[in-house]
């Protein structure tokens, strides 16, 4: 039996800045995983990855990444995913000294 | 210290123009990221978990003001105010724009500095001891050698890609400071019959699979130290594993053909590439020994010292922790120590940055080095000079008096910001320092190293700390396991795993275990933890850990 397909965003990192990005439902790149496309089906899944990996010249280091769905949208499963979304632990740098809604 | 000659200026001037061009044609489109990823890497671009990240080589971790206002420079300029200063003495942005890359390298250019060969498959960043030129127990001065290495390895045409990274450490000093035996060539300067030579180690290193390294020849003359260092490698470069990158270290090729094998496949080799070598080699060296000549130093009176020394305690309490022997009558070694009570380790804030440089301008015969253990050296400063230098350390946030003691902990960058880390370094270094200063037991507890990686690659050399932390994802979860015993110095030995790890919230009160034990089971205050260790083994730390830990859950 395959694995039962959980829910993924398609992460990115923007490819000037390198900032932790994410892809929305209507084809934007968006810092905020709220905003982001939680993706639910496999087939849907692929194809979304396969899109967001023809952008290179906005983003590089196309994955799906684990999420859950939360009451502001798609939330991360994994620590590492929750750092990727906020920024370093050390000094408020990254998108939490950019971004409010993060 | 060494300045860059034309030809040197001329290459990195053609490299950073080759480079400007190529990410520019990334940005434009025409290279893909696949073609893109091996160019970046040859100059130092890495990206990281939220930017890109330039790591910077700090040749034998040797500065001079001009050098460090341009780090400082760089930092204030392109990055976020600060830079990271790492294990292999090179330096770190943690912000830089991709954009921005080429004109930080042109800016490095200026005062001779570059990233070329700080990543990839190549001969990396030579490193060396920290007190070098200076220590009072040196046979002579590796940074010579340190340099004709670095010449002779950057751009090599033989040696561009390599099975794997390749690091290179040297020691003019029979007390390691500089964990030869954790590097893939260890050189150590030794004396035989009135002459200078090397002992050459072979195939030590940390990472998933740590190895001590081991002596691969007793004495290699100045004359022959290039061609051999070129037939060791090249031995590698041919045998070295390329199908499984687990496995494709010169230390895994070591130990699978045995020290035996090795030696005779470099002595076949070192036959052939002997002769190539027509002694310009020598010359170069000589000249590059001229340029790292010590400065002059002065025969002035140290009562200034002496008398701050009987009256101001704080001022004692730096000097007996951070002052280092220095060869020449009425000088000091200063270790300025980069890890204030939770601050991250190895971080220096661009004001700090030009602090130190004006206080190796004004008080150090312009020279600065960065030590493998993230702090900053002033090599040579005469005693006289300490209490005013200790009074700005201070303004500063410099003068923290723990060299050697549990809070100047080794700790890599941590899933704070690196791609490869599976768990974080930085906050379990900040608990444990401020956790202990809240105690006020450091110094009571002495010397005692404590080493953290935030994977297994082993950055943060946790392998050879007195104490390793090495953080790991299990299920989801960060998890700390611990090792104890480990050493980096000339008797490097591996630490041996206490058993289960720990999770963020139980590290700090289980490192507190460990130190209550040792405070218990030492002989007297006179016994080191590593010494300690030795003598009692683990069942006591291991009880402490283990057994013991629901007793102290409960009180």
């Amino acid at each position: 039996m395959p694995r039962e397909f959980t829910p993924k965003v398609v992460t990115a990192n923007a490819l000037i800045e390198g900032d932790v990005v994410y892809l929305t439902s209507d084809d934007r790149w968006t810092r905020h995983l709220s905003e982001a496309e939680l993706i639910t089906d496999e087939a849907h899944a692929q194809l979304r990855l396969l899109m967001a990996e023809g952008q290179p010249n906005d983003v590089v280091g196309v994955y799906l990444a684990e999420a859950v769905a939360g009451p502001d949208g798609p939330e991360p499963t994994h620590f590492r995913e929750a750092f990727r979304r906020k920024g370093p632990s050390n000094y408020p740098h990254g998108k939490q000294a950019e971004l409010t809604d993060v | 210290m060494y300045n860059y000659s034309e030809f040197d200026a001329a290459f990195v001037a053609e490299r950073n123009r080759q480079f400007r061009a190529q990410v520019e044609r990334r940005i434009s489109g025409a290279l893909t990221e696949d073609e893109f990823k091996p160019l970046r890497l040859m100059n130092g671009l890495y990206l990281q978990l939220h930017a890109y990240m330039l790591r910077v080589a700090i040749p034998y971790g040797t500065l001079d003001s001009a050098k460090m206002r341009q780090l400082a420079y760089i930092a204030e300029r392109w990055d976020k105010g600060y830079g990271h200063f790492t294990t292999r003495q090179n330096i770190q942005y943690n912000w830089p724009k991709l954009s921005d890359v080429p004109d930080m390298l042109d800016a490095l250019g200026e005062v001779g500095m570059h990233a070329i060969q700080t990543s990839g498959n190549t001969i990396r960043n030579v490193t060396a001891d920290h007190f070098a030129g200076a220590a009072a127990d040196e046979i002579a001065d590796p940074r010579p050698v340190a340099e004709l290495i670095r010449q002779w390895s950057t751009d090599h045409p033989e040696f561009q890609f390599l099975p794997r990274k390749f690091k290179i450490a040297v020691t003019g000093s029979p007390n390691d400071r500089a964990v030869i035996k954790a590097h893939d060539i260890g050189l150590q300067i030794v004396e035989r019959d009135g002459r200078q030579g090397y002992r050459v180690i072979v195939g030590g290193g940390l990472g998933r699979t740590p190895m001590i390294g081991k002596v691969l020849s007793d004495f290699v003359s100045q004359n022959d130290l290039l061609p051999y260092l070129e037939a060791v490698v090249s031995v590698w470069n041919q045998i070295g594993r390329r199908d499984n990158k687990y496995k494709s270290r010169i230390k895994i090729t070591v130990h699978e053909h045995g020290i035996d094998d090795i030696r005779a496949r470099v002595e076949d080799r070192f036959a052939i590439i002997r002769p190539t070598f027509s002694g310009i080699d020598l010359e170069l060296f000589q000249e590059i020994k001229a340029a790292f000549a010590a400065p002059a130093f002065r025969e002035s009176s140290v009562a200034l010292y002496e008398t701050a020394y009987a009256t101001d305690p704080i001022f004692r309490s730096w000097c007996d922790t951070n002052l280092a022997e220095h060869r020449a009558p009425g000088y000091a070694i200063v270790q300025i120590s980069l890890k204030a009570h939770g601050a991250t380790p190895g971080d220096a804030t661009v004001e700090q940055m030009r602090v130190m440089a004006d206080l190796a301008e004004f008080y150090g015969h312009d020279e600065l080095r960065i030590s493998h253990e993230q702090n900053v050296i002033l090599p040579h400063v005469h005693k006289s000079d300490l209490p005013a230098i200790h009074g700005i350390l201070k303004k500063h946030g410099l003068a923290t008096a723990n060299i050697g003691l549990i809070s100047d902990i080794i700790a890599c960058p941590g899933m704070d910001y690196c791609a490869l880390a599976t768990a974080r370094s930085i906050p379990i270094a900040q608990q444990i320092a401020t956790r202990f200063d809240e105690l006020k037991l450091e110094h009571e507890i002495g010397d005692l190293k404590i080493k953290i990686s935030g994977c297994i690659n082993a950055c943060g050399h946790h392998h050879v700390g007195h104490i390793g932390i090495l953080g790991l994802d299990r299920a989801g979860v960060e998890n700390y396991q611990i090792t104890l015993g480990g050493d980096h110095t000339q008797d490097a030995a591996l630490g041996q795993r206490t058993g289960p790890g720990f999770s963020a919230d139980d590290i700090v009160p289980a490192i507190e275990r460990i130190v209550d034990t040792y405070l218990e089971y030492r002989d007297s205050a006179d016994e080191s933890f590593l010494q300690t260790y030795r003598r009692v083994g683990m069942p006591p730390f291991k009880s402490a850990l283990y057994e013991k830990a629901e007793a102290y859950a409960a009180q």
